[in-house]
């Protein structure tokens, strides 16, 4: 608590020092666009804050809706981002469309960061989960535990939501269902995979496109269990509803962060991503936000408390326990996959 | 009005040779200055409407590798999805428009008949739910509808069911958030054009011995309709480029051609697989309202000749 406040301060005192000092120059300006909402509210205080201050640069901040905004920046040949964050596989998709510069290795140091998420051209930040959610006012404390659990209709009945926007986690969570242990998720067995989605199809009641709408089915009570990202669930818990969650059997989805194509501050953009992947400042984000860092290395900072380490989803304990989404799986497979998907969900 | 005329005539026999040349230089002229006034406009429709729609159609042409192709069109003919999606987005349009003539005809009907004073007041209430986002009157109708929302734990309080009543995250939960989105665009312009109906025609009507019933179906109906049609062509083409409402209410089962768009600009990296559903969009509701504007002229056509 007293470390957040001092950073806080310091972060003002800097932003005002700077601002003192005269304005900065075009070159010392980079912009990095995030999702928004309070997680890009704790990357704020985590990363971009304390990067400003390090490197004597101001960071401007902007929203993006994810890949499609990079792409019509880049093949429109005006590119407002020097950073921008994305969904991993997006990265990779992204990265075989060549809509990003290549990272510097010697600038950023990419030790402790798992070797599936560091690329030429991306690199990984954070991770989300997603988890089994169900409300504990109405199975008490024996909901259902597994994703078997959640295909098992007969023994729990209720109304049941999946996502439908990311069928990468629906089809990871299904092929989970069918008993493939976590380790042999990947390479998902897209036709089994679905398969498993048209034996639910019938019970599902709301396939989610929003972290807020998925919130707000459990919340009110629309359904009784949910597939929902961990931070959503964390907020839920947070204001009291009652739910019950794991990592048990979750899904780990990276967050990426990458430099544009065009990108015209390419050298201090490439500074700042090195800090916000290093140890240090990567431990400060699960101290804001339920998003765990990407960089393992956090966790020997002894920055984060040791109760706050048993909430994290990419705390070395609970690492194992979920299947790591495979980027460059879906970079090949989610045209065809969704487009499947789709189909199967539709009324 | 004949006298008028033929005045004219007869002066055009005498003068009309000699002014023929001046006239038509005049007639130029004011086209040309017509023209000069229309500019600023014309300039802006090619700049904002031809330009970009010639666009997309050409960007529809392209596939991902950017090869001349007919790939994004064969695409709704090898996914089902798509032509699913495309029978949903008409069931919604066609269940919505039927719903709001069904509603607002009644409607514009009494707002009509009212006292100038009372209607006013009244139309406020049509025009209303107009200023308040769609986006609020969407989520307040999901706390309506919901398994636990006002409708019902009212039945259920009641007695008057059992089990919660499937009302939204469903195609019922999209069509009633729809109609209420759009009975004002039907009621509007049918209360514009019953207002001007000449209530001398009823009159006469009655007078030449039509019930009240019959006044209605054979004078007021028909001269009601062009109001009615122009309402229904805006209600059903609004319907078929529908967003929010079917993406929070559907519950995800309820794909509406929109929606397709927006995936299709993020799951493909060619702009061409969502400019394709845009073109095959505006193609089908040009055809549309070609289709209207035909049985609308048929119509017109019809009550001015049984006069």
């Amino acid at each position: 608590m007293k470390r957040k406040g001092n950073v806080r301060r310091a972060a003002v005192v800097g932003m005002v020092a700077f601002s003192i000092a005269g304005p900065a120059t075009a070159a010392d300006t980079i912009t990095v666009a995030s999702w928004g909402g309070t997680y890009q509210e704790a990357q704020t205080k985590a990363f971009f804050k304390p990067t400003a201050e390090a490197l004597g640069i101001t960071i401007k901040e902007d929203t993006t809706n994810g890949l499609d905004d990079v792409r019509l920046q880049v093949t429109g040949n005006a590119v407002k981002w020097d950073i921008t964050e994305l969904g991993a596989d997006e990265c990779a998709r992204g990265s075989k469309e060549g809509l990003f510069e290549k990272l510097d290795y010697s600038v950023i140091d990419k030790s402790g960061i798992n070797p599936k998420l560091v690329h030429d051209d991306w690199v990984g930040i954070s991770y989300t989960s997603v988890v089994l959610v169900y409300r504990t006012d109405v199975f008490g404390d024996k909901g259902p535990k597994t994703w078997a659990d959640f295909w098992d209709v007969e023994k729990f009945p209720g109304r049941r939501a999946l996502s439908g926007s990311q069928p990468t986690e629906t089809l990871s969570v299904a092929a989970l269902a069918k008993g493939i242990p976590i380790d042999k998720v990947y390479p998902v067995d897209i036709e089994g995979a679905l398969q498993s989605v048209d034996k639910i199809r019938n019970h599902v009641d709301a396939w989610w496109t929003s972290g807020a709408q998925a919130m707000q089915l459990v919340k009110d009570g629309e359904v009784d269990m949910a597939s929902i990202w961990n931070g959503r669930a964390g907020t839920l818990r947070k204001e009291g509803a009652p739910i019950s969650f794991s990592f048990d059997q979750g899904v780990l989805t990276a967050d990426c962060m990458v430099i544009p194509k065009g990108s015209k501050n390419k050298d201090i953009a490439m500074k700042a991503l090195a800090k916000f992947v290093s140890p240090d400042l990567q431990a400060s984000l699960p101290l804001y936000v339920d998003n765990g860092p990407a960089n393992e290395k956090a966790f020997e900072t002894g920055k984060i408390p040791q109760e706050r380490i048993k909430d994290i989803n990419s705390s070395p304990e609970n690492i194992g326990k979920q299947v790591l989404q495979d980027p460059q799986f879906w970079r090949d497979n989610l045209v065809e996959a969704t487009e499947k998907f789709n189909n199967l969900i539709q009324q | 009005m004949s006298a008028v005329s033929a005045g004219h005539e007869h002066a055009g026999r005498i003068d009309g040779t000699l002014n023929a040349a001046a006239l038509r230089a005049d007639t130029r002229r004011q086209a040309l200055g017509f023209l000069a006034l229309l500019s600023p406009g014309l300039f802006l429709v090619f700049a904002v409407i031809i330009v970009p729609v010639g666009w997309l159609f050409w960007l529809s042409l392209f596939d991902e590798t950017g090869t001349l192709s007919a790939a994004n069109y064969a695409r709704f003919f090898e996914q089902a999805s798509y032509i699913k999606t495309f029978m949903t987005t008409f069931k919604v349009a066609f269940v919505v428009t039927t719903a709001c003539v069904l509603l607002g005809y009644p409607l514009a009907y009494l707002l009509s008949q009212l006292p100038r004073r009372a209607a006013s007041i009244c139309l406020v209430f049509v025009i209303l739910p107009f200023w308040t986002s769609v986006l609020v009157r969407t989520y307040a109708w999901l706390v309506i509808l919901q398994r636990k929302g006002l409708v019902n734990s009212w039945l259920i309080d009641h007695g008057l069911i059992s089990q919660p009543l499937q009302l939204a995250n469903n195609f019922t939960g999209v069509v009633i958030g729809m109609i209420h989105i759009m009975l004002p665009f039907l009621v509007l312009p049918l209360y514009a054009s019953m207002k001007s109906i000449d209530i001398d025609c009823l009159r006469a009507g009655m007078n030449l011995g039509a019930s009240p019933a019959a006044t209605f179906r054979q004078v007021f109906l028909p001269l009601s309709l062009p109001g009615l049609a122009s309402g229904v062509v805006i209600v059903f083409v609004l319907c078929l480029g529908f967003f929010v409402t079917p993406a929070l209410m559907g519950g995800g089962k309820v794909i509406m051609w929109a929606m397709r768009m927006e995936q299709a600009a993020s799951l493909y990296s060619n702009w061409g697989a969502g400019a394709a559903l845009g073109v095959v969009l505006l193609a089908v509701t040009l055809s549309l309202l070609g289709l209207f504007r035909w049985l609308l002229g048929a119509r017109a056509a019809g009550v001015w000749s049984s006069r």
